[in-house]
């Protein structure tokens, strides 16, 4: 009896250790293939920890506790969204001793709990120290309030009593709070000469005299935005309207630490840490031109520790490999600003109203009149919308839809095919056998292509850098119906025509107005019966105004009526404006309430980035790995392709991603999770040094972790989404037999099938 | 940037009627191995410019002794697909830009991404 236990035992210990040499082998071979990590067959003193890594919901500390039992820790490097980790001992013996006892070992943290599985590595990536120099005219005062006033602070504000006098602000997702002047959402601006009866709390003036005396200001403010957040909550990237708000604003952080983004136009994203009780200064090029924001989300990532006095900072403690998860508490935020009574003159016109810049009285653009016009419309409402939330996406897994690939699949091995138009090139990797090559406007989405590992490169669709008849298909899925004039829609096919052989194919989808065809909703329409009760993708006070596509200039902290609302009452009915037509019209594009039917071809579509709780996604495997998924959900960290699965405890697929470009059909359209951060957090050391110059080379090193680093797009359930940020792009959708017509005035061009696919029209051509 | 990408674009400069092949300018390159498939580089090899492989190879340092003109069934030629292979799909540049012939307008490389958007004078 007893020695049939044993053998029993026995067989069972080596199953199990057989699964975990399987899974071993399998963490090594994915680290080798996605980041070029070679593991070691012979005993070192570096480790890499699969599974332990901050992709993977993993923070330092809970790393450090489970490692440090084993022997004395040299350095533990773990980098933004990667799902493992390295730890270095100061001795082989006891990196063996590590090896021995953590591999399989199954590591709890928090709700959440990961498989380790470590392996021997000779040297551990020892990224190069990079500082992340400030935005110019950024400054960061740790510690500027005490304890005791930040209590008395935020006992000053009276969150109970609603009251015009305050302009107080019920939101969904963040209280907001004036005093001194209203900040008007609808015109962007304050009535400069309505001031609130109830100024500025008297317990604010020592710390702006302090602020006045310290020489962080010139003049005392005489407004002030106070703004609440809970964890998971955040405000859009803005810059606060020039013409309303003298130069320096200050923002006294309260409560909870969190991230702050600043993001200039060329893309350079720099983190900010602001804990609490810390004074920010927005000053100069900082204020006018950078936009700041905060990512909804409840974990944010940071450095492991303090870093200052830098004199403290060992070497291993300076690089980005030393981030851990701090999770959001309450924050209140404190924003004092300078009515200005003349207009600004900055140095940054382009994102100053007061100089012409588009701005504070956002209204919706009219068709097109011109070839200017177009491109002017789709550059602003089509390539900066996709380019700014092409990073919310990077590292989903997206469902191709199926009669795309079928398509694809039918293509003889070795074809070339142009994917033009191809977003983040979900369709570049369905045929392995064919020569696929994608190209996008989006140069963010681009580089999510690359670094996904296909071909790729930047290009208009209206001309495409490649030969004559050197395709022998072309795709263009959800691309023609961004052109905003029948010529350029033309232009477009003729384009892809053009690039291929005779007897090649092409396959276009379109979006269609009939977005119910032979009493079928589309899955676009159908997704509406899970939305809740209201409109819930229209403005409520849900979409902070400056997350419009021109995010150039917006209030600071300011929420309630969005940019929609300013649309929709300033639309009029659409008007099919041809180009060339002399006469005027005022005709405004109407905005669409999404998951309903269009009620007019050329439209605005919003773009909703919103936040909140994940469903259990369609993962492989159910339990145990549902609360990683929401671990990882939370804290917004991703597990990109590039920087994949390992073994069984990473995010699996989490079904269909919200692809901006697939949204037409994709029922998870609308629900996006806020990106994770995508910079560097910039340290507080760095912070008080605001005298560094932005130099073009550290615009290389932002833009390089833009969209390589982003994050998951998650699919949200609607039902607890709160809207974060809207962004709007314009459409022309085809009725039905449209994009047919357009194809016949190709010459050599036959349409071989045209179908209607879940709210698309699509047509496959055949050139002769 | 793969030479087999390379191998496909062009310049597209308005009035531009000899923009191929694009001369590189590299500042960055690397060799990233990739599983090698001969059925995969014979298929490709017809649909290549043969003489603007071999000039890009040569240029960047990664000839592999290719030739200059393309050898008879290479089908069979397993030592010669590889060469091919090495060249079209593992040789990359990383930085660095690509000057049209005829105009002289070069298009940036950026981390592998080549951008080949036309300003408004230019289409």
């Amino acid at each position: 009896m007893e020695l049939s236990e044993a053998s029993v035992n026995a067989v069972k210990m080596s199953k199990e250790r057989k699964k975990l040499i399987r899974k071993q082998m399998k963490a090594c071979h994915i680290l080798l293939k996605h980041d070029g990590i070679r593991t070691a067959s012979h005993v070192t003193k570096s480790l890499v920890v699969a599974n332990g890594g901050l992709g993977n919901g993993v923070s330092r500390e809970q790393l450090c506790a489970a490692m440090k039992e084993m022997g004395e820790l040299e350095t533990i490097i773990m980098s933004p969204h990667k799902p493992y980790a390295f730890a270095t001992y100061s001795s082989e013996q006891s990196a063996q001793k590590a090896h021995g006892l953590l591999n399989g070992h199954l590591l709890h943290c928090g709700d959440n709990s990961v498989t380790l599985y470590l392996s021997f590595v000779d040297s551990v990536p020892c990224e190069a120290e990079e500082h992340v120099p400030l935005p110019e005219g950024l400054s960061l005062v740790e510690d500027f309030v005490s304890s005791e006033v930040e209590a008395l602070l935020l006992a000053a504000v009276d969150w109970v009593t609603f009251d015009d006098d305050t302009a107080q602000k019920a939101l969904k997702h963040r209280r907001v709070k004036h005093y001194g002047y209203e900040f008007r959402y609808d015109t962007n601006n304050v009535e400069k000469d309505k001031a609130l009866s109830v100024g500025l709390p008297d317990e604010c003036v020592p710390i702006l005299e302090r602020c006045l005396k310290d020489g962080h200001i010139g003049a005392m403010p005489d407004q002030l935005t106070v703004n609440q957040y809970q964890p998971g909550q955040g405000i859009p990237p803005h810059v606060d309207t020039h013409s309303a708000f003298e130069d320096t604003i200050l923002s006294l952080s309260l409560g909870s630490k969190t991230v702050m983004e600043f993001r200039h136009p060329d893309g350079r994203v720099v983190a900010v840490l602001l804990p609490g009780r810390s004074l920010l200064v927005m000053k100069g090029e900082s204020r006018h031109l950078w936009s700041h924001g905060i990512t909804p989300r409840k974990f944010d990532m940071v450095p492991a520790c303090d870093p200052e006095p830098p004199a403290a900072i060992t070497p291993h403690l300076g690089n980005p490999g030393n981030l851990t998860l701090s999770k959001r508490g309450t924050r209140t935020s404190f924003t004092f600003r300078r009515i200005r009574r003349s207009p600004c003159q900055c140095a940054f016109p382009s994102a100053c109203d007061s100089q012409g810049a588009p701005s504070s009285l956002p209204s919706a653009p009219s068709l097109p009149r011109c070839q200017g016009d177009a491109a002017r419309l789709e550059e602003e409402y089509v390539h900066r919308v996709y380019d700014a939330i092409a990073p919310h996406f990077s590292g989903t897994r997206h469902s191709p839809w199926p009669r795309v690939c079928d398509f694809l699949s039918s293509l003889v091995p070795g074809a070339v095919l142009a994917d033009v138009g191809c977003g983040n090139g979900k369709y570049l990797g369905v045929n392995p056998e064919v020569v696929a090559l994608g190209c996008d406007r989006s140069s963010a989405l681009v580089h999510i292509c690359a670094e996904r590992g296909f071909q790729a490169f930047v290009s208009d669709a209206l001309n495409v850098p490649m030969l004559t008849a050197s395709c022998d298909a072309c795709i263009s899925i959800a691309v023609i119906h961004h052109f905003s004039t029948p010529e350029r829609r033309l232009a477009a096919v003729r384009e892809l025509m053009r690039l291929l052989k005779p007897g090649g194919r092409a396959l276009i989808y379109v979006w269609a107005l009939e977005q119910e065809y032979n009493k079928q909703r589309s899955k676009y329409l159908k997704h509406q019966s899970r939305e809740p009760s209201g409109s819930p993708n229209t403005a409520e006070g849900q979409s902070e105004g400056s997350a419009s596509p021109k995010r150039t200039v917006n209030s600071h902290g300011d929420v309630g009526i969005t940019n929609v609302d300013r649309l929709d009452r300033e639309v009029s009915g659409p008007v099919d404006q041809r180009p060339g037509e002399d006469q005027v019209h005022h005709g405004k594009l109407s905005v669409h309430t999404n998951r309903t039917a269009f009620n007019s071809q050329d439209l605005l579509v919003p773009w909703h980035l919103k936040d909140g709780k994940g469903k259990a996604g369609k993962g492989r495997k159910g339990g145990r790995e549902a609360g990683n998924r929401d671990m990882i959900r939370e804290t917004a960290l991703a597990v990109s392709k590039d920087n994949p699965s390992i073994a069984e405890n990473i995010l699996p697929s989490i079904g269909p991603a919200s692809d901006c470009k697939t949204e037409p059909t994709d029922s998870n359209q609308r629900s996006t999770h806020p990106d994770s951060m995508s910079a560097k957090v910039a340290t507080p050391n760095a912070c008080l040094d605001s005298s560094l110059p932005s130099s073009t080379k550290d615009t290389d090193h932002a833009c390089k972790s833009c969209p390589g680093f982003e994050a998951a797009a998650t699919p949200a359930i609607p039902e607890s989404s709160t809207a974060a940020a809207v962004f709007h792009r314009y459409y022309h959708v085809f009725q039905q037999g449209e994009i047919e017509k357009v194809c016949c005035q190709v010459d050599g061009v036959r349409v071989q099938t045209s179908y209607h696919d879940q709210g698309n029209w699509c047509v496959i051509l055949v050139k002769d | 940037m793969k030479l087999l990408t390379h191998n496909m674009l062009t310049s597209h400069v308005k009035g531009v009627t000899k923009g191929y092949p694009l001369l590189i300018k590299a500042t960055e390159v690397k060799v990233n191995e990739v599983e090698f498939n001969s059925q995969f580089v014979s298929r490709m090899i017809p649909k290549l410019e043969w003489s603007a492989l071999v000039q890009a190879a040569e240029g960047l340092g990664h000839l592999e002794d290719l030739p200059a003109e393309l050898v008879a069934d290479y089908e069979n030629n397993e030592e010669f697909l590889k060469k091919v292979h090495k060249v079209l799909l593992e040789v990359e540049v990383v930085e660095g830009s690509l000057q049209c012939p005829e105009s002289g307008r070069e298009f940036p490389i950026s981390r592998g991404v080549p951008n080949m958007l036309l300003n408004e004078d230019e289409v």
